[in-house]
């Protein structure tokens, strides 16, 4: 990173403490849904493990997802507020202001998984990883986080006001409830089953269930990294050639 | 042309098949104002931002403190300053921390960079307000702190687009001598702007731009030159009034439907009271009595042969309380 992109890190960390909107979404609002499905929904699943063990991996998908309105929402006024020609006729990189928001989208969403974490512990989560489980899980975690902070910066760019950027990262925000976050896939109806299965969060969640249960599978793994080289990929060359073409 | 901050020469820009700028010309002299007149949809914006290398051209050279805007496009950016028609602050940040922003993106240094922001604060009147957020910021303010962030690192040539729109009369003054004051720090000011009055107040040099073609260059007095002299105008209660006047008053042209006659003349006291003098001796009395200089308004019906279509809504409003160079005195004689 250069001296632009921690200069505008530090801009686009400062909108995050002065919006308390965004910390509400970002940090409070998974904890809540957690200890919604913990204490009132989860003796009603038999998942065949204790239900916070198997619902923290879940929860901490959700921890991503929920962070993500906010850069796309702030991702598209720098766009559209003017601010961005100033920037350009500073000769600041483009690399430098998507840069700044990716990082910061990936430090709330590392900050809001902490928060989650720790409340697990709270409500009994017991996980059985070793340390380099431990490792395994923080370095999917982080791919997640950075493929879907680029993939909703290009979200963010591609809209053309800064409501409908924040609207389109919903489905984003929905892919975790359809997914094997809250009951595993197979307990689901027909067709929400098929897409449960196969769509990314899945593979995510279920490698890190894998790992904090100490029972990791290759399988998952592999799937949930090449998701996220994918998403990760697509989202960065999208907001590349979005960005040239806007500003 | 060693003394030319600004110099461009047939700029071509369209979008599809849709002409914005057919081929703009321009020369400004450093340490000039120059305006780009012109109603919404002109092509001002796009010009600016050619000249500011936001845009390419899509035809047409231009060199911007010598540098040519297309092959030396990071020393053209390295040398000016833009504002753009929407004040481009960051609403979330302090008056200080956005100007601080600036500072560090220009590479300023620490010490440096809070010697600029102090002092632009002071001079532009925002101290004040310095560590409330920019959302909370008047108009007039928001454009302070926006043109403060764009003359941190000291531009030798600064990009004002559409500075005074939307402000109320008074921020649109201290707008202006914001303005004088830079060009008399040696700073070269390009500007643009719907409203005629302004250029006239500002500017040493204007173009009059229309549907993308500049239709007119020159200082404002050239450009008023340009257009029917003044001249005044009687109104009479009768044809008969009419008659015995134009009788009178030579070179007069009337009009038969309006009851009006139109005199030529310099708008000074001295041929004033001549004709009024004039009037008495034949006992005509004009119910109505008005002396026209011609402004810039004038000078854009007369050079596009329609108005200036600007704004419709503010323009009446506008020339109400901030029309300063427009000299239109009314005098009811009765």
């Amino acid at each position: 990173m250069n001296a632009d992109s921690v200069i505008m890190l530090r801009r686009n960390f400062k909108h995050t403490l002065r919006n308390p909107v965004t910390v509400i979404n970002a940090v409070l609002l998974p904890v809540v849904i957690m200890l919604m499905f913990v204490y009132m929904l989860g003796n009603a699943f038999s998942v065949g493990v204790k239900y916070i063990d198997y619902a923290t991996p879940g929860m901490i998908l959700l921890a991503v997802a929920y962070g993500l309105g906010a850069t796309a929402t702030e991702v598209n006024s720098d766009m559209t507020t003017g601010i961005i020609n100033r920037f350009r006729v500073m000769d600041v990189s483009r690399g430098a202001v998507m840069t700044g928001h990716v990082v910061v989208t990936m430090l709330r969403s590392l900050i809001s998984i902490a928060v989650i974490v720790g409340v697990a512990f709270g409500l009994g989560f017991r996980p059985a990883a070793s340390f380099a489980g431990w490792l395994a899980v923080i370095g999917i975690v982080v791919a997640a986080c950075f493929a879907t902070s680029w993939l909703t910066v290009a979200l963010g760019l591609a809209a053309k006001t800064p409501q409908s950027a924040g609207l389109a990262t919903v489905p984003l925000i929905m892919l975790p409830f359809f997914s094997s976050a809250i009951v595993p896939a197979d307990k689901m109806g027909q067709g929400v089953r098929q897409f449960a299965e196969y769509q990314p969060f899945t593979p995510i969640i279920e490698s890190l269930r894998g790992l904090l249960a100490g029972t990791p599978s290759a399988g998952y793994i592999i799937g949930a990294l090449a998701w996220c080289a994918g998403i990760g990929l697509v989202g960065y060359l999208w907001a590349r050639s979005t960005f040239s073409k806007r500003a | 042309m060693s003394n030319s901050a600004i110099a461009a020469s047939g700029l071509r820009k369209a979008y599809g098949n849709k002409t914005v700028l057919d081929g703009i010309d321009l020369d400004v002299r450093a340490g000039t104002v120059f305006a780009l007149l012109g109603p919404n949809g002109a092509g001002k914006t796009t010009a600016v931002n050619v000249l500011t290398t936001l845009l390419k051209a899509d035809d047409g050279t231009a060199r911007v403190a010598g540098h040519d805007i297309a092959t030396g496009t990071k020393a053209v950016r390295a040398a000016i300053g833009v504002t753009g028609q929407f004040a481009a602050v960051d609403e979330l940040l302090t008056g200080q921390e956005n100007l601080q922003l600036i500072a560090d993106l220009k590479h300023l240094g620490a010490r440096e960079g809070k010697r600029v922001v102090t002092e632009l604060l002071e001079r532009f009147d925002l101290a004040e307000s310095a560590g409330k957020p920019a959302s909370t910021y008047s108009g007039g303010m928001r454009r302070k702190l926006d043109l403060a962030m764009t003359l941190v690192g000291s531009p030798r040539i600064i990009f004002l687009d559409e500075p005074t729109t939307g402000l109320d009369p008074r921020s649109r003054r201290t707008m202006w001598d914001i303005v004088r004051g830079l060009v008399a720090d040696g700073v070269t000011v390009f500007l643009t702007t719907q409203y005629l009055d302004e250029a006239d107040q500002l500017a040493d040099q204007v173009a009059v731009l229309d549907q993308g073609r500049i239709v007119a260059q020159g200082t404002p007095d050239e450009l008023k030159r340009q257009v029917p002299g003044s001249h005044v105008l009687l109104r009479f209660a009768s044809a008969g009034d009419l008659d015995a006047a134009a009788q009178v008053l030579d070179g007069s042209t009337r009009n038969d439907e309006d009851l009006t006659l139109r005199v030529p003349s310099d708008g000074g006291l001295k041929s004033l009271r001549a004709l009024l003098a004039r009037l008495d001796e034949y006992s005509i009395d004009p119910e109505d009595f008005s002396v026209h200089t011609p402004d810039l308004d004038d000078v854009f019906l007369a050079l596009t042969g329609h108005p200036n279509t600007g704004h419709p809504n503010t323009g009446h409003a506008h020339t109400g309380h901030a029309h300063t160079g427009h000299a239109h005195t009314e005098v009811n004689a009765r």
